[in-house]
């Protein structure tokens, strides 16, 4: 298999220019894969305040059929999945994500019955945190790490994401900043095993060009938005 | 998959012929994809800058095409990643087949992809005694159909409902056979129960790739339904099948393509699930692969670069060229005969399968341009496939009539006394026969215009002299 690795580099170079790409051009797309530039980025997303940044993500993610819930403190996101699960007559229980950030609440104040870790088939509802969202599109952007197993968000029929109202990033390239930042290491940036851009729930067109939710992925899509100044 | 492209005419004639496709494809026209493209696009005031960025971007990327991918493989290894290098299909199957046969698989799930067509992996994973299953819910429509994709986002577009619930029926023949299966939602319900043991079973899951990142070693998949992550994050194994045009520098590089991909393809401000997945899972983490590899296939492509055809390397796989196209939409994505359907499929087909299998693809335009004029990469469709008539004519591939007609054509339009001659005396002459009755029922020679609808006769001068006298 190594001379095929040869074989099809030797063809693109004898295509476009007879050998490997000079120690000057080398550089310069090294330098270039380092800093990384932004390409242009939308207006609508730009330089939005707090605020601005809630409700476009707000309006973005409703119009693919997410539904949001405010709350004024984490300790408060609890009661709000609760009362989401109640409301719409679904099972009262969850899986959590093993996530501190979600197992620190005060779950055990709910009825609900609760399980953490890895979801399984049987999971009707899987609770997550997440790193950030992306106002531009009404994205919620997440990523795995040992506390946070991939799975939940797909399997369970319903996944419910808390989100804190300083996570929302108006564009995309704001969230990577983020994650680059988060994810520095002394040798560079290392790259997370999965991110998760997610944008609504699951959904499919594939018979007679009709759209349904609840593909392969989760029925429902609920955002706790946790954000301290909003309405009581 | 066996390619049908030589007998284009007669399965466009089939085609047309076909009242369950032609119903499909009015569906598509009157509120499909073009629609909500141009509603998305209206809605983005920097769509068209953005194009031309995302064009200049991607020739940047292919004038350094070696460089990323060696950066890539790099990146993919430090990652815990392999990359399997693949000249061609049989190479790449092969690959496929010794990581299954490695990993002890037995049922091998599949998200979306297209390089899987294109190099016929279902039928070599079937013959090799596993059970490859198609879980985005088109491809496995089609795949219990054993019919080929007809579209390359939406590949059972052609399909009605009730044709969908037949083979449902013929098909899970351990349900219920008075089950209701009249609307969309009960199909969706049956094939998520069905396909979801699938995605718990399976040892090898293998996906596609929108793109490539050289700077993480990254591969990004785009779905709507979630069945991509199902097949990645649940099996043992996870193999990535992409073709070397696929690499973009770095993710900044990745979501300027990717703000433009589902706006082309869907109309969506973006698709429902966009993962990026860098290597196997991390040591502490609950799920994820073990293994984690890369199908990384030329197939035709290198040979591309650095020539005319170069600019098909930018194609992103949207299918706007397809969902505007008059062609396609008149005769659906079969006739096309191989896996590439469409304006595009015209332009790449012969170049996987060669201009003597698939000559009739790029005569199969009538050059409107609607195609170059919504490609999200400003590919010039038109003027490749233009190209490939060029190499047709000049490797003697199309028919005598045609290339006598074309030759004796080109002679009179580098003669441009004896063209106006000509031109005045047919003029003349037709004018003077259709006088009567101002068209022409028949024609010599032109039978293939007159045999659906009349032809105008001229009004006896031919456009230069009236304009030399009007002067």
């Amino acid at each position: 298999m190594s001379d095929a690795r040869a074989d099809i580099l030797h063809r693109i170079q004898s295509r476009l220019r007879g050998g490997p790409v000079g120690e000057a051009t080398a550089t310069a797309l090294g330098e270039r894969l380092r800093a990384h530039p932004r390409s242009l980025v939308p207006a609508r997303a730009k330089e939005l305040d707090r605020p601005a940044r809630i409700t476009l993500f707000i309006a973005m993610a409703e119009e693919v059929q997410a539904t949001v819930a405010r709350v004024a403190r984490a300790e408060d996101a609890p009661a709000a999945v609760a009362r989401y699960l109640a409301e719409r007559n679904l099972p009262a229980r969850v899986v959590l994500t093993p996530d501190p950030r979600v197992m620190e609440l005060p779950w055990r104040e709910t009825a609900l019955a609760l399980r953490a870790g890895v979801a399984h088939d049987t999971d009707t509802a899987g609770v997550s945190g997440c790193f950030a969202a992306i106002a531009e599109t009404g994205t919620l952007m997440l990523v795995s790490a040992p506390d946070r197993p991939t799975r939940n968000s797909f399997l369970p029929e319903t996944h419910i994401v808390l989100l804190r109202a300083e996570d929302i990033t108006g564009f995309y390239e704001e969230a990577w900043d983020r994650l680059r930042a988060a994810c520095w290491t002394g040798a560079g940036f290392a790259m997370p095993r999965t991110v998760n851009f997610v944008t609504g729930p699951s959904r499919t067109g594939d018979i007679a060009q009709k759209i349904e939710l609840g593909a392969h992925g989760p029925m429902r899509l609920h955002i706790v938005l946790i954000d301290d100044a909003a309405p009581a | 998959m066996e390619a049908t492209s030589r007998s284009f005419p007669a399965n466009a004639r089939r085609a047309l012929a076909d009242w369950g496709l032609q119903d499909a494809l009015h569906t598509m026209a009157r509120q499909g994809f073009a629609v909500k493209r141009a509603q998305a696009a209206a809605r983005l005031p920097e769509f068209e800058t953005l194009r031309g960025l995302a064009k200049d971007m991607k020739n940047e990327v292919l004038q350094n095409l070696d460089f990323y991918l060696e950066t890539y493989e790099r990146a993919v290894s430090a990652a815990g990643g392999v990359v399997h290098w693949c000249r061609d299909a049989a190479e790449a199957r092969a690959a496929v087949l010794t990581i299954c046969r490695t990993a002890g698989a037995r049922i091998v799930t599949k998200g979306k992809s297209m390089i899987g067509e294109e190099i016929a992996l279902n039928e070599h994973l079937e013959a090799a005694g596993f059970e490859p299953v198609e879980t985005d819910l088109g491809e496995y429509i089609i795949q219990i159909r054993h019919e080929p994709p007809s579209h390359i986002v939406a590949p059972a577009v052609h399909l009605s409902k009730e044709q969908v619930a037949e083979s449902f029926r013929a098909t899970h023949r351990d349900l219920d056979p008075d089950r209701p299966l009249s609307e969309p939602r009960q199909m969706l319900d049956e094939a998520r129960a069905l396909l979801r043991r699938k995605f718990l079973a399976a040892e090898v899951g293998i996906t596609g790739a929108n793109f490539l990142i050289a700077e993480t070693g990254s591969s990004i998949i785009v779905t709507n339904e979630g069945n991509g992550d199902l097949t990645q994050s649940l099996p043992r194994v996870h193999i990535v099948l992409a073709s070397i045009e696929k690499v973009v520098p770095t993710l900044e590089d990745a979501t300027l393509l990717l703000r433009l991909l589902a706006r082309s393809a869907t109309g969506q401000e973006f698709s429902t699930y966009t993962t990026v997945s860098t290597g196997p899972k991390r040591a502490d983490d609950l799920d994820g692969p073990e293994e984690y590899h890369v199908i990384l296939l030329d197939n035709g492509r290198s040979a591309l670069l650095g020539g005319e055809m170069q600019d098909m390397l930018r194609c992103i796989r949207c299918a706007a060229c397809l969902n505007h196209c008059p062609v396609y939409g008149a005769i659906g994505g079969h006739a096309y005969g191989w896996v590439y359907p469409g304006p595009m499929g015209a332009v790449l087909t012969p170049t996987l399968i060669g201009v003597g299998e698939a000559g009739h693809l790029p005569n199969a335009s009538t050059f409107c341009g609607r195609c170059e004029s919504v490609c999200p990469m400003q590919i010039p469709l038109p003027n490749l496939m233009r190209h490939w008539r060029e190499r047709e004519f000049d490797a003697r591939l199309a028919p005598a009539a045609a290339r006598y007609g074309i030759a004796l054509w080109s002679f009179l339009a580098l003669h441009p006394r004896l063209y106006r001659f000509v031109a005045e005396a047919a003029a003349r002459v037709l004018g003077w026969c259709g006088m009567k009755r101002g068209r022409f029922r028949t024609l010599p020679l032109a039978a293939g215009w007159t045999n659906v609808r009349d032809m105008p006769a001229p009004q006896g001068r031919s456009f230069m002299s009236q304009w030399a006298k009007r002067r």
